[in-house]
């Protein structure tokens, strides 16, 4: 009934190939397009910005990228936090070394960086496969945190060993430092959040991605029928790096504005994103997007819920939370083990038929 | 003998006892492994829980008595009596086996022939779990573990190397028994494993579960039995670590020291772990008394795990894991 | 059924608005995760001390204190989520007792016009209050410590420590590092050898280093810990037998918690004090009096006397009084975060002062101005004794070897100023 696929014809190759095939799915994006840009910007605070947009957001970008690794390629990482870092300081030395160049490009030549970065942690992905990789690529988790705390070069020799963000503009407006307005954050991390998504989906669609879906699949069987699984899986490291960098760079400059690499990028990041990837559900965009925002929103939302509104004890409300969490967790994988991106196709199919199911 | 050779011995002895260490952690990961293919994330917290528990039986503490005050307003803390250190370790396996019974029950009954990954998400969400309710139930303040295990330097092994090398060898009596302890637990798992009746259905699960049920064995008893016992192994390692630094929150960061372990010894193989754990705990401290001083030191982090990648790299199945067949 | 809880949720934060009648202090405390035995008294300190104020005197010169507290858990990102949630509430003062987050919130204190005070932690540097306004960390910072540490070495050797050699042992991150440098510039000064031994978060496993220790004998061991490392690391110095009075730890390596898991074997540690110990001063009668017996102690109120809860007091202390020194420079009682931060611009503590507020001798005198938002560096050290169960301060306050670290400080605070684009200067 709401959701058709019938009837949606198709007359060139170009309506046909677009990103969104599907009429419903194309407005459904355009109206949330348009609430993110025209309405949201106008209605948000520093609170819904900084506790709930901003790591919303930037966390839906790693996602994105690690589940281009994890999800579309199968290849299993827990060295995301260690990639952010590579983000988050390489951004910082272009920032200060360079500090008249845009800060966007800044974002986005920190994001190559990290993509070269993580094709050299790739390189053992070759050989190793399934859990060992990933306990593998704790190698690049724990080395680059400590190579980043040991270098006193990536943190320009200051005495305390923090990092945090001078003040940059973009088109006059600041959005990195303390005066930056809410909504200016909130857009340019939203401008980084949709491109990334845009990209991901279309090479996801493309040779590329049916590619690391092969391999993923079955990595002989593709390499017999003549996928190179050397570039491939590189590739798939690259581009994931890529996003992940991106985010690093942004929460680090956008969102926290100073950081320590060791608490800031630990071990437990690359488990969180880990977390949201697999929540969201593997090898789907909206996936990414819904896993962040489980992880986000959902500790924000039951602490306004239990301390603020049920006024329980804080340290009681957070115990609580973890159990939540926790138990939610395990509730919807017993009820849908593909994540929540597949509850939204159950939802699909529900909606084509509703309200005559036969 | 050169000093830096006597002390490169004695790092190498006490890298064996800490790579012991790091066994007794393992062991738990790869008992659940190898009998349900299931990467179970929460060891290091259960390691935690069992501690706690362990602790909060012996002092006679009230569980969730910060939850029962806030609740009813009463202000009760505890029984006021003591267990002795072997009753209270039976009642926390007593309890450990109930959490095996309930985690198979709620959680994993539902997720058969899942793929590893989803299950490797429910243990996360056990993880997430474990965590708010220990805390809740015990508290969040360092407890000192004190179940009788002596500590500090052995004077007999100061006394006699200092005889033959002129410099006596520290090594940590805590660290003898955990290795007694672990050699020991490491026999029992491999008698039972090999001469008990169930032991045997253990291993005939672990390498087909659907010939074992067809010839009539139990899966969830096998699986509560399995994971008891990686609950009585992470109760063994809990006390270990926790009688070195207290029991508290931090005890369930040590899983991160078992995973270079199972990298190199291999998911599934219990004297992999051991081996594995031997070669990580000497591999580190070696590396950190001569590379260390040349680089500004605490890179046992990394090099536990950048050396298992070196191992990893020549053989992809860990030192002894089962040979990766692959057909399409 | 999601739905509705989603709603009510959304409600509940909506309605979440500001109440500015009362004087609010916040409290981002954490309760929970790896550090909450030392979070849980520093909490329950300074929220005891503000339900004395309250129940005693009526509040702060007849204003009532309102206290939020909001739980961080020691995180970062959750601590940028309280900071947002609470400043609306017109909280004059922010204690976060997290460097990180310290670090975090100097720059949106500074442009949200709110003070912060970081009581011997945080960014060293905030002692030169010509860069960061709006940000304080008297009574004494970490290279104030590195000092008192060394000085208290050249006490016990009269004075003569050339030769000897004092070894690091720190939390492998900006804190750890903190006092590096200081213990250097004082090196070429007293003619010691510095071994430095970093260790790992989150350092549950020292032998490396203590094996090093135990080899290479030095003749002192500073510690600059946190955490589980500080349970583990005095742990490790009995098991090798080093002679704990030659074990100094920082002030956060100082409560009882992390002597005890260690037990007996633990007499004698030292560590550096900021404030003094014990619960025996006249202020503990009325804490008894107005809020354990009233059954209004924050938590399950059996941390009285502790170490950390009296630095939690310490702080409540302090930000009360400069409260009171701003109402008195403003003519107002109802002060907003600006007036607050002059009040602790203008704070002046002397022994008199504590005398009367039923604290004598609890901490060292300083008196703060717009260049020195640090006090002038006096602390002391305390030692262990573990059969009475009870730490006691060894030494009267001395001041730090100001020489040596105030042009570090204005090195550091230049370096900043330039790199955030900060005008140097006093208003």
């Amino acid at each position: 009934m709401f959701y058709r696929e019938a009837g949606d014809f198709k007359t060139s190759y170009a309506e046909d190939n677009q990103t969104f095939p599907i009429k419903f799915d194309r407005y459904r994006y355009y109206v949330v397009l348009v609430l993110a840009f025209a309405v949201v910007p106008f209605i948000i605070n520093d609170y819904w910005v900084n506790a709930v947009f901003l790591p919303f957001l930037i966390y839906s970008i790693a996602a994105i990228g690690l589940n281009i690794l994890v999800g579309y390629c199968g290849q299993v990482s827990l060295g995301s936090g260690g990639f952010m870092a590579v983000g988050a300081y390489a951004c910082y030395k272009l920032m200060t070394s360079f500090p008249d160049v845009n800060i966007a490009i800044h974002v986005m030549l920190a994001g190559a960086i990290t993509a070269a970065v993580g094709v050299l942690f790739g390189l053992p992905s070759l050989r190793i496969k399934g859990f060992y990789l990933a306990v593998a690529t704790l190698a690049a988790q724990f080395f680059l945190v400590w190579l980043f705390n040991r270098v006193p070069w990536f943190y320009n020799y200051s005495a305390s060993g923090q990092i945090s963000a001078p003040e940059r503009t973009v088109f006059g407006i600041p959005v990195t430092g303390a005066e930056t307005a809410p909504w200016a954050a909130y857009l340019f991390c939203l401008v980084f959040a949709v491109a990334s998504a845009l990209i991901a989906r279309n090479l996801t669609r493309g040779m590329i991605g049916r590619k690391w879906m092969a391999i993923r699949d079955m990595d002989i069987a593709a390499e017999i029928i003549g996928v190179n699984p050397l570039k491939a899986k590189l590739s798939a490291f690259a581009v994931s790096s890529f996003f992940i960098g991106i985010a690093g760079a942004l929460f680090f400059a956008i969102y926290l504005g100073a950081i320590e690499v060791g608490e800031a990028f630990g071990i437990n990041k690359s488990f969180l994103l880990l977390f949201m990837v697999i929540i969201g559900g593997l090898g789907s965009i909206f996936g990414s997007f819904a896993g962040a925002a489980f992880l986000v929103l959902l500790p924000v939302l039951l602490k306004n819920l239990l301390v603020v509104g049920l006024e329980w004890p804080t340290d009681l409300a957070t115990h609580l939370e973890f159990i939540i969490v926790g138990g939610l967790i395990i509730l919807f994988l017993v009820a849908e083990p593909h994540g929540l991106a597949q509850l939204w196709r159950v939802a699909k199919e529900k909606l084509r038929l509703w309200p005559f199911p036969h | 003998m050169p000093d830096q050779l006597i002390f490169g011995m004695e790092v190498f002895l006490n890298g064996l006892m800490a790579g012991v260490l790091y066994a007794l952690v393992a062991l738990g990961f790869v008992l659940i492994f190898k009998a349900s293919g299931i990467f179970n994330f929460a060891q290091g917290v259960m390691a935690l829980f069992a501690a706690l528990t362990l602790v909060g039986i012996m002092e006679g503490e009230v569980p969730f008595s910060h939850l029962i005050n806030a609740v009813f307003g009463t202000d009760v803390h505890n029984f006021g009596w003591t267990v002795p250190a072997l009753l209270a370790i039976l009642l926390t396996m007593a309890v450990m086996v109930l959490l095996a019974w309930l985690v198979n029950k709620l959680i994993f009954r539902h997720l058969v022939n899942q793929e590893p990954i989803i299950l490797f998400m429910a243990t996360i969400g056990l993880a997430y779990f474990l965590e708010g309710f220990g805390d809740m139930m015990w508290g969040s303040n360092i407890k000192k573990m004190d179940v009788g295990l002596p500590q500090g330097i052995n004077d007999w092994i100061d006394a006699a190397t200092f005889d033959i090398f002129g410099y006596g060898f520290f090594i940590d009596n805590l660290d003898i028994v955990a290795t007694v302890v672990a050699a020991l637990l490491v026999v029992a798992l491999i008698i039972f494993a090999q001469y008990t009746k169930q032991g045997r259905a253990m291993r005939a699960v672990a390498d087909d579960h659907q010939a074992a049920l067809s010839v009539g064995i139990s899966l969830s008893f096998i699986w509560v039995m399995v994971w008891s016992l990686a609950g009585f192994v992470a109760l063994v390692a809990g006390i270990m670590w926790g009688t070195k630094s207290g029991v508290q929150f931090s005890l369930s960061l040590i899983a991160l020291k078992a995973l270079p372990v199972l990298m190199l010894g291999g998911f599934t193989s219990i004297p992999g772990a051991i081996v594995g754990g031997l070669i990580i705990g000497v591999g580190e401290k070696l590396f950190e008394f001569t590379i260390g001083p040349m680089v500004g030191g605490a890179t046992e982090n990394w090099f536990a795990y950048v050396l298992a990648l070196i191992f990893l790299v020549f053989r992809p199945q860990g030192l002894f894991g089962e040979k990766i067949i692959e057909r399409v | 059924m999601k739905l509705k809880l989603i709603t009510a949720a959304v409600a509940v934060l909506m309605a979440a608005g500001p109440a500015m009648a009362d004087l609010t202090f916040s409290i981002l405390s954490y309760r929970t995760g790896p550090y909450a035995p030392n979070g849980i008294p520093l909490a329950d300190g300074q929220a005891d001390y503000f339900t004395l104020i309250n129940e005693r005197d009526g509040g702060i010169n007849g204003e009532k204190i309102n206290v939020v507290e909001c739980e961080t858990g020691y995180n970062t990102e959750k601590g940028v989520e309280c900071y947002e949630a609470t400043k609306g509430e017109g909280v004059l003062v922010y204690n976060p007792y997290s460097t990180g987050m310290a670090y975090q919130l100097i720059p949106k204190v500074t442009a949200d016009g709110i003070p912060l005070h970081t009581l011997g932690y945080g960014r060293t540097s905030a002692k030169n209050g010509k860069v960061f306004s709006n940000v304080f960390n008297y009574p004494a910072n970490y290279w104030d410590g590195a000092s008192h540490a060394v000085s208290h070495i050249l006490d016990v050797n009269g004075g003569d420590i050339s030769g000897k050699t004092i070894a690091l042992v720190y939390h492998n991150s900006a804190y750890g590092k903190e006092p590096i440098r200081t213990l250097e510039e004082l090196a070429k000064k007293h003619g010691y050898n510095l071994t430095l031994l970093p260790v790992d978060h989150p350092g549950q496993e020292q032998k490396s280093q203590w094996l090093q220790i135990r080899r290479e004998k030095p003749d002192y061991v500073l510690m600059w810990g946190w955490g589980v490392m500080n349970q583990v690391a005095i742990q490790e110095a009995a098991n090798i037998r080093f002679p704990m009075e030659n074990f100094i730890g920082i002030w956060w390596s100082a409560s009882e918690n992390d002597v005890q898991p260690a037990g007996d074997a633990s007499d004698g540690y030292k560590a550096l004090a900021l404030h003094n110990v014990g619960d025996d001063y006249p202020l503990y009668e009325d804490l008894q009096k107005y809020v354990v017996d009233a059954g209004k102690a924050a938590g399950a109120g059996d941390q009285l006397g502790t170490v950390l809860y009296n630095r939690g007091l310490y702080t409540a202390m302090l930000s009360v009084e400069a409260a009171r020194t701003a109402q008195k420079i403003h003519g107002t009682n109802a002060i907003t975060p600006a007036m607050m931060r002059d009040g602790m611009e203008a704070l002046e503590m002397t022994e008199a002062k504590m005398a009367g507020l039923g604290l004598p001798g609890f901490g060292p005198e300083f008196k703060v101005s717009c260049e020195n938002h640090g006090g002038n560096g006096f602390g002391a050290v305390s030692q262990w004794d573990a059969n009475a169960g009870k730490w006691s301060l060894i030494t009267d306050y001395v001041q730090s070897d100001q020489d040596i670290i105030g042009p570090l400080i204005l090195e550091d605070s230049a370096a900043y100023a330039a790199e955030a684009g900060i005008t140097q200067g006093c208003n």
